[in-house]
């Protein structure tokens, strides 16, 4: 239910820069964890495979496969926990949930890859995006362990 | 003055704490509240302050309303709520009380409400009873209770056990949420923040005072 005074109130919290992401896109969760004093910065890469609620209610599901047992975490979008979502490729898909994703087992897991035009890379054309999302998977590394010094800093 | 207002019930939703810990809470829209009338021992035996919430239009109003409501200097109110003092009042008649009275000292509150009416409900909904089965046999007796005891004893007097479940109006009834944290105060817009649910419906006019046992 909406109403002019719970949109005030969540105005506040919502996320002014909201992360962005399709589904079926595979992404990176930078999520803060908190263990007694200290704070670090885990990342959860998976699928996007659902998205649900709006406002401040708005959620997203994201799958991935660790010890080759399927793990979904639900990360609510406006969540101060949820400090940054990169995505890693995108995937081609024609529905807004994909559950039957659970039903899939090994490569029938991959989704096709969606052709995106960024304004960042537009040269890359056609045939270059194998190396289009190698790119940015090859330098992710340093960029998440800067962000996991940074975030231990201060606690 | 002790922490106490009327106020609607505007809704639930969810905050994030400072460790971003999702939090639900009832938003109360509470006050402004007029004082209307000082109860004192010596004309009414007992201390009391009573504030009347939202206006309403005098030609909507009752004459003896509006003559209450005139002594205090303001117009009629729709609501009005007493809130016992052990002390005689440190307000005067006609002050506007607002949520600033929770801004010190107040982490707990509790919320007294009227409760969702849910009319003549059986005891399926109203108890969560199981009901019988759809098939075997079962003739027009799908949702009953079954048995409600045994009646061998009847030569003692008893019979059906006081207090057994049965169908029967549910809801709409007067409740106090107790010990709930008090998250949020927006001044301007005269809102509290409550953890948790409150009895009623949104829309629904409630009473917050300070915690009677905690905080």
């Amino acid at each position: 239910m909406t109403s002019a005074i719970l949109d005030y109130v969540e105005k506040a919290l919502l996320k002014s820069d909201p992360p962005q992401m399709r589904i079926g896109d595979t992404i990176d969760v930078h999520v803060s964890i908190i263990e007694g004093e200290k704070e670090r910065v885990q990342i959860f890469n998976g699928v996007v495979i659902a998205m649900s609620g709006r406002g401040i209610n708005a959620t997203f599901t994201v799958r991935r496969i660790v010890a080759n047992q399927g793990v979904e975490r639900i990360f609510p979008l406006h969540s101060p926990r949820v400090i940054k979502v990169e995505t890693r490729r995108h995937g081609k898909v024609r529905r807004a949930k994909l559950y039957y994703l659970r039903d899939r087992i090994g490569k029938a897991r991959r989704l096709k890859e969606r052709r995106v035009v960024s304004t960042k890379r537009s040269t890359a054309h056609g045939k270059q995006s194998d190396n289009n999302h190698k790119t940015p998977a090859a330098s992710a590394p340093p960029e998440s362990m800067k962000a996991v010094q940074v975030a231990g800093e201060p606690a | 003055m002790i922490a106490a207002l009327l106020g609607k019930k505007v809704g639930m939703t969810r905050v994030y704490d400072d460790k971003g810990v999702s939090i639900p809470v009832t938003v109360v829209e509470a006050g402004p509240c007029a004082v209307l009338q000082l109860r004192t021992t010596e004309k009414d035996g007992y201390h009391a302050v009573q504030m009347g919430f939202q206006d309403v239009k005098p030609h909507r109003s009752t004459k003896p309303a509006i003559g209450h409501a005139a002594k205090a200097g303001t117009g009629p109110k729709r609501f009005a709520r007493e809130i016992r003092l052990d002390e005689p009042a440190d307000v005067s008649l006609g002050d506007v009380l607002t949520v600033s009275l929770f801004e010190e000292g107040v982490t707990y509150v509790d919320v007294v409400g009227t409760t969702k009416g849910h009319g003549f409900s059986g005891v399926m909904a109203r108890h969560g009873f199981g009901g019988q089965q759809a098939t075997h046999g079962v003739e027009r007796k799908h949702r009953s209770p079954g048995s409600i005891g045994g009646h061998a004893d009847l030569l003692r007097g008893r019979g059906v056990k006081k207090g057994k479940k049965m169908a029967g109006h549910w809801g709409h009834d007067r409740r106090t949420q107790q010990n709930l944290r008090l998250v949020g105060i927006d001044k301007d817009r005269n809102l509290l923040l409550i953890r948790g649910s409150v009895p009623g419906p949104m829309g629904q006019v409630v009473f917050v005072r300070r915690s009677k046992t905690k905080g």
